[in-house]
């Protein structure tokens, strides 16, 4: 008997080793940042990643309510990862659920560990990740557009996050899992990492791994975020690319 | 001394080049220091600096703002400096004579004021004062902001940009370090005015911007006179 969405029936590399799509191993899909997206918010960006459209907003520092949330040393990175009804094959019901408090949990977390939250006591920075499309790796996009989108509403940040997923597809390694591969693969591992120093700041896994398997994804993945940064750094720049002169009183 | 301004992004390593590394600058290693905003190096005759393209504002001790109330408290009115944090008036620090529980006499919910930051502790918390020459309630008008770290570029080198517009408009304005712009003057100049300070905002990075807002007031104003008569 064949059951349907096994690893079994689905051939998800093929024969010359490339994937479904045509990429590499080692291949990202393609990525396009823009920022300044949205004129309300602070700062804003939209990442197209593969077929992931995902628009973030950015507003803050804030005064943080309710007030007793308030830190008197800190402030409160706040992100909300939420996906669209229509994002997804099936309609998606509306309202967080377990998966998306846990996703925005994480990203909170990793967005805290670069923005230097200690300038700003008694704040919140609200982070709202909207995401219009889904196709695999969304919380990783999400965190790489919600970074540029932190830096351009002229937030102080140590460094950028950037993040890329890796996982296992019939028994190798692959960087940057599509939907299919993410479904119906052995492993899906997303990391995101502080592009300068290399820190890690946001690791999940799901699915096994052998120790050398998983060196080898996150050696993948760190040879990536150097890709992405530049992507994130192009976004940003664009914006600015006349002329710069000396101004001020 | 003017050079020409580097583009930085949070992260990147800044040369001090025997320099104080000051705003905007942190020690991200022994004897390393890295940009903490997206924006552009600026080279003094003693500090290096990171200015931020864009962001919010932040008392400092002594600045001129343009602050909305937003609530009136027993002694005290709170108010919204366009800034992360709102900011106190008591009624010690105002010109006029006031008792406790009579404060919406004198200044109401939504009023603006034209005050200084008189003080600001460790979390933040900041006083503003009304005592000081120019400082007063802010009486007619109408209010228009730019984002804060493009207020240098309104006032321009020794006032230059700022009076320009004041001359040109015919316009009575006061610009707050918060960035936050009160205008005054017949409606058709106060629109012109304010669309020369949104031109400023938009294009403040860019050479030869003093020049391009003559120009554009020449005609604003020639076209109004044109109208008129």
């Amino acid at each position: 008997m064949i059951i349907l969405g096994t690893a079994s029936d689905i051939k998800l590399l093929t024969k010359d080793g490339r994937r479904l799509d045509g990429r590499t191993n080692e291949e990202l899909r393609p990525i396009k940042i823009e920022t300044g997206v949205l004129n309300r918010a602070d700062g804003s960006a939209y990442i197209e990643w593969g077929g992931n459209k995902i628009l973030v907003a950015v507003y803050g520092p804030r005064e943080a309510y309710p007030k007793h949330t308030q830190n008197i040393n800190k402030a409160i990175v706040k992100a909300r990862y939420n996906m669209a009804a229509f994002s997804v094959d099936e309609r998606k019901r509306p309202g967080p659920d377990r998966r998306s408090i846990e996703i925005s949990k994480v990203i909170s977390e990793a967005l805290d560990q670069a923005i230097m939250v200690e300038q700003f006591p008694r704040t919140q920075i609200d982070v709202f990740i909207e995401v219009l499309q889904a196709d695999a790796g969304t919380r990783i996009a999400g965190l790489t557009a919600a970074t540029v989108a932190v830096a351009s509403a002229g937030i102080p940040m140590k460094d950028f996050v950037v993040g890329c997923t890796a996982g296992k597809v019939e028994g190798k390694v692959v960087l940057d899992l599509s939907k299919e591969e993410d479904n119906f693969g052995q492993a899906d591992l997303p990391m995101a990492v502080l592009s300068k120093s290399g820190k890690v700041v946001l690791l999940q896994m799901d699915g096994d791994l052998s120790v050398e398997e998983f060196d080898q994804a996150t050696e993948m993945i760190l040879t990536a975020t150097k890709r992405i940064n530049e992507i994130q750094r192009e976004a940003l720049s664009t914006r600015f690319v006349a002329e710069i002169e000396e101004g001020g009183e | 001394m003017s050079k020409i301004r580097q583009i930085i992004m949070p992260g990147d390593s800044i040369e001090p080049e025997g320099l104080k590394p000051r705003n905007g600058v942190y020690k991200c290693a022994d004897d390393k220091y890295c940009s903490e905003y997206f924006g552009v190096v600026q080279k003094g005759d003693q500090y290096v600096d990171v200015v931020p393209f864009s962001g919010p504002y932040f008392p400092r001790k002594g600045d001129k703002v343009i602050g909305k109330v937003i609530e009136i408290g027993p002694s005290m009115w709170t108010i919204d400096l366009n800034s992360s944090y709102h900011s106190l008036l008591h009624m010690n620090d105002t010109p006029w004579r006031t008792q406790s529980g009579d404060l919406q006499r004198y200044l109401n919910l939504g009023d603006y004021v034209y005050a200084k930051v008189m003080s600001l502790n460790e979390i933040k918390e900041s006083w503003v004062t009304l005592k000081d020459v120019g400082l007063r309630k802010l009486e007619g008008g109408h209010i228009t902001g730019i984002s804060a770290p493009k207020v240098p570029r309104i006032i321009g080198k020794g006032g230059s940009m700022v009076n320009m517009i004041k001359d040109a408009t015919q316009t009575r304005i006061i610009v707050g370090q918060n960035g936050l712009i009160w205008v005054d003057g017949t409606p058709e100049n106060v629109m012109i005015a304010i669309s020369a300070i949104k031109m400023v905002e938009k294009e403040a990075h860019t050479v030869g911007l003093t020049d391009r807002v003559d120009e554009y007031l020449k005609t604003k104003v020639g076209d109004n006179i044109g109208n008129s008569e």
